[in-house]
């Protein structure tokens, strides 16, 4: 392709009439039913491992130029997760698309029924900067597992993952049921405007509201996964250490604190807090070494925007003199180091909202049961987590705390494990994935009940009676019993 | 009797403080409630039998069996199964995080708003109750206001039966719909139709509240041509009672539309013909067992949707419309025009429009070139055609030589799919719909994974893959240096 057709093609503008006619044509090749044969979703689900097979370096690159990703970061939390999904995607399949018996009753006798999967059909996906890769594929792995024909929108914010997207999918995969959009508000808008069999959106919940809003025009059923302040509670009598380095690895180890189940902040008891803070700056110095500014093994802030915005959060009045380790920053590089916060004020601009950066506060209560009330107090977030031997703790932990998902004595491996559903609730989001989830998210269970012609029963038609209402109660209890008393004549009823 | 916007939220103020209170979370709480919602159905049969004919004509039959009837059966089930749906639900966690243990926990939402819809308001008003306590929530019942009489037994008796702390009915029109739903609930279950559907999800998504919308659809019969008279016969009482012998047609799982073979379109009118007599007499209006229009907007609905001269043409059976007893007889179509908007609109009453095709194969495209239905009926022994069907074509629900016994199934999900709903219930899926689905992961501090941490390096960087592939044969060589 010339430069200048290449121009021309920047230069189209991605209006509502082209999102239209976008669906229209993915809505055609779904109704073919091209994407509902087994053949078709497995050579899909082949062609994306094959991608990321040969493509890894591209991804790295990708991600380096967005994000300054460590390699590690982006060849395990995005490619290899990814890998991972696909695999258990292949190895399912089958068993997943098999329709689920379900055991009838008497009161329907003849009849047999199953629960059959189904996909949606055109659904849009829509993936945020963070985790440009994995965010985007991981739910597109679930989409076409379910049979579905897509469109995935990257984020914008993350220019080279998103434009690296679109030239993978365009050459790896069938791009007359697979599309991707790259485009900022304007674009998503026009996607938006249309109707979708089914939405899924990663990112805030301030434009959560506005897709949910979206949806609701076309009573389109949405996943939506977000974020929130995941806290984590730790309490004494653990081993230190190793809390201390896990949890380092959740925060500062995610794309440095830009993961929506990083942990937001700690809350300790005012005993616990110095040693607590003790061993977080040694174990961030033996990870990063004494000037984490220069290490290659923190991703950068993503961009000036977020630089701003992070740096306001420090720069607030309310917890100035609070910052006890770190807090250098260097606005070229958009580079901010592991900074942590003592006993900031709950009304401060930190403790408002999701930080989503390198900035961690720690709260101290005088009981660590203290730590429960003030997490409910707040929105429910995506994850919560506690350090703990005790087992009390950890039941009162369970049963009082509302979050997507709970860890206990480790951060952010939940992501890893896909026999758990992940997802949040209220604030942090609706519905969940990974795994068979991921399958079950994108597909319609029907309800197919089949019976015969024989074990027709008079009483379910007018003329009524009082006769029939007698045998209707008994029909209806499903009681054998009271079945054949009833037709006996011998019920009481 | 219409609230104040200061009453509903006063409501809503203790109905979140008693959430808080942890009391719905107890098993002997959402037991207790369930078995009084149980002796509330049984102490009140008559004054239920008599609402629903005040407010619909509905036969104490036909009452029991859509209403009472379901609702006892759907508490006992839960009351059978509540334990076991609370159980905590183990995973499996892969080798690499051993020793660790993984659950998912089931916990309420909080406070939910239920909205129920005028034709079944006993039951739509009362099944989701039943998920939402199995369920452990606190919740505000809002009932139709078209069902006047049933709206105001809900408000009275309520009360003296369930923990009026935890489940309050609040009673109203249109404002009052309006304000219930500016206030943030942690879950909205609505039944009604997709415009109102649309808004209560609107107004869900300015506190990112989830939903399950029960909406509706033109529900299509498609009529394999049979041959055994015993079939036919079974066939057409069982469409007579997936259409004028519920609720005189106005459900929304009910039998909307035919699609039958030109051939055998006469045999068929004349044994509904037949069947319609049998059930309702000579003159239907004075049958007790058919119900009435629920009130006069919808009767000239459905008269406006006759008037259209070229569907008046069409109709092969009844047609009699009684304005002072809001009462329309069994009325059958043959193939009015598809763009009238009789074939275009839910129906929702005892019209029955006929649609004559060459071959019952095209059934299928027909019914894909419209909105997805709460429900198809199939009436076939093709075992092909069945399974044609089954996959091509998309619905809530999907049932072969019967309509609405789904409703008699805890074991299916009820839901639908594109317009005719969100989400699902009945059984289990009842507790589920009304549930977080906690994920709980446990580790322990023993046998930490060094190649976890950074400093990154090559050696870490190949363990990690290998441990996210759970390749823990090569893991093994890795750490025992052996692997190159």
């Amino acid at each position: 392709m010339g430069s200048e057709e290449e121009t021309k093609k920047k230069n189209e503008v991605f209006d509502a009439e082209a999102a239209s006619l976008f669906v229209k044509e993915l809505r055609g090749t779904f109704a073919s039913g091209k994407t509902k044969s087994y053949g078709w979703r497995v050579s899909q689900l082949k062609s994306l491992m094959k991608m990321l097979n040969e493509r890894e370096p591209d991804i790295v690159d990708a991600l380096r130029q967005d994000l300054d990703k460590p390699e590690l970061e982006s060849s395990i939390y995005e490619v290899a997760l990814l890998k991972t999904s696909i695999k258990s995607a292949l190895k399912e399949l089958k068993h997943w698309m098999t329709p689920e018996k379900a055991k009838t009753s008497i009161t329907t006798f003849p009849s047999s029924a199953e629960i059959v999967p189904e996909p949606f059909g055109v659904v849009l996906i829509i993936s945020p900067w963070n985790y440009p890769f994995l965010l985007s594929l991981d739910p597109v792995v679930g989409a076409i597992a379910a049979g579905n024909a897509l469109v995935l929108k990257p984020s914008e914010v993350a220019p080279a993952s998103s434009s690296l997207l679109a030239k993978l999918v365009g050459e790896y995969m069938d791009l007359s049921s697979i599309r991707v959009v790259e485009g900022a508000v304007a674009e998503t808008s026009a996607l938006l405007d249309q109707k979708w069999d089914k939405i899924c959106y990663t990112g805030n919940s301030r434009v959560a509201r506005i897709v949910m809003a979206a949806a609701a025009k076309h009573l389109t059923p949405v996943l939506l996964e977000l974020g929130g302040k995941s806290p984590v509670v730790f309490d004494s009598g653990i081993n230190l250490k190793v809390a201390c380095r896990r949890m380092i690895m959740g925060k500062w180890g995610c794309n440095n604190g830009q993961a929506c189940i990083s942990p937001d902040h700690i809350i300790t008891t005012k005993d616990f807090a110095p040693k607590l803070l003790e061993s977080l700056k040694n174990e961030l110095e033996n990870f990063y070494g004494k000037n984490p500014l220069e290490s290659k093994d923190l991703s950068r802030i993503v961009n000036s925007n977020h630089f701003a915005r992070l740096s306001k959060l420090l720069d607030d009045d309310k917890v100035s003199g609070k910052i006890v380790h770190g807090g250098e920053r260097d606005k070229n590089k958009l580079r901010i180091a592991p900074t942590l916060l003592l006993d900031v004020p709950r009304d401060s601009l930190i403790m408002s909202e999701e930080i989503f950066g390198p900035l961690l506060p720690i709260l101290t209560v005088d009981k660590i049961e203290d730590s429960f009330d003030i997490i409910n107090s707040g929105t429910k977030p995506l994850a919560a987590y506690l350090f703990t031997n005790n087992k009390k703790l950890k039941q009162q932990f369970v049963e009082t705390v509302s979050a997507g998902g709970l860890v206990i004595n480790d951060t952010a491996v939940h992501l890893a494990v896909h026999s758990l559903p992940f997802g949040g609730v209220q604030e942090s989001g609706m519905g969940a994935y990974h795994g068979k989830f991921s399958f079950d998210v994108f597909s319609h269970k029907k309800a197919v009940l089949s019976r015969g012609f024989i074990g027709d029963v008079p009483v379910r038609y007018p003329p009524y009676t009082k006769g029939k209402l007698r045998l209707l109660k008994v029909l209806i209890s499903g009681s054998l019993l009271g079945i054949i008393r009833a037709l006996l004549g011998w019920s009481k009823a | 009797m219409a609230a104040a916007m200061g009453e509903i939220e006063d409501k809503l103020a203790e109905l979140t403080q008693t959430f808080r209170s942890g009391i719905t979370k107890s098993v002997a709480w959402r037991k207790n409630q369930l078995r009084a919602l149980i002796e509330l159905l049984q102490d009140n049969e008559d004054k239920i039998f008599k609402a629903l004919h005040q407010d619909l004509g509905k036969h104490p039959v036909e009452t029991y069996r859509d209403e009472i009837g379901l609702i006892k059966k759907s508490a006992k089930y839960a009351l059978s199964c509540l334990d076991k749906w609370m159980a905590p639900k183990k995973r499996r966690l892969p080798l690499l995080f051993f020793p660790a243990s993984g659950e998912v926990v089931s916990e309420p939402f909080g406070v939910v708003l239920i909205c129920s819809a005028w034709n079944f308001p006993i039951n739509l008003a009362l099944e989701p109750l039943i998920g939402a306590i199995a369920a452990g929530n606190t919740v505000m019942l809002k009932p139709s206001e078209l069902a006047v009489e049933c709206a105001s037994f809900l408000a009275e008796t309520i009360p003296l039966y369930l923990d009026c702390k935890a489940i309050k009915v609040t009673n109203g029109g249109v404002d009052v719909c309006e304000q219930l739903l500016q206030q943030k609930w942690n879950k909205i279950f609505f039944t009604g139709n997709p415009r109102v559907g649309s808004i209560v999800m609107s107004a869900a998504a300015k506190h990112l509240t989830p939903v399950t919308l029960e909406l509706g659809g033109k529900c299509p019969a498609i009529l394999d041509t049979l041959s055994s008279p015993l079939d036919i016969k079974v066939t057409v009482k069982r469409i007579i009672g997936g259409k004028f012998a519920s609720c005189n047609g106005q459900v929304c799982v009910g039998v909307d539309y035919i699609l039958v073979e030109k051939k055998f379109a006469a045999t068929l009118i004349e044994s509904l013909k037949t069947t319609i007599k049998k059930f309702y007499g000579e003159n239907p209006k004075d049958s007790k067992s058919i119900s009435r229009i629920i009130n006069e907007y919808h009767f000239e609905r459905l008269r406006k949707l006759l008037e259209d001269p070229l569907v008046a043409d069409a109709i092969v059976h009844g047609g009699l419309l009684d304005k002072e007893n809001l009462f329309i007889e069994p009325t059958i179509l043959l193939d009015p025009p598809l763009d009238a908007e009789i074939m275009t609109e839910e129906i929702f009453g005892p019209i029955l429009p006929i649609i004559t095709l060459n071959n019952i194969q095209e059934s299928i495209e027909f019914i894909n070139s419209r909105p997805k239905p709460l429900a198809i009926y199939a009436f076939t022994k093709d075992e092909t055609f069945k399974k044609q069907i089954v996959s091509g074509t998309s619905s809530g629900s999907l049932i072969f030589n019967d309509t609405l016994v789904q409703q008699l199934c805890d074991v299916l999900p009820f839901g639908g799919v594109g317009q005719s709903g969100i989400g699902r219930y009945h059984g289990h899926y009842s507790f589920e719909t009304f549930s977080h689905e906690k994920a709980i992961m446990q580790r322990s501090f023993f046998l930490e994974l060094e190649p976890r941490y950074p400093p990154w390096n090559d050696f870490k960087m190949k363990f990690l893959r290998l441990a996210y592939d759970f390749d823990y044969f090569n893991l093994l060589l890795l750490l025992l240096g052996l692997k190159r």
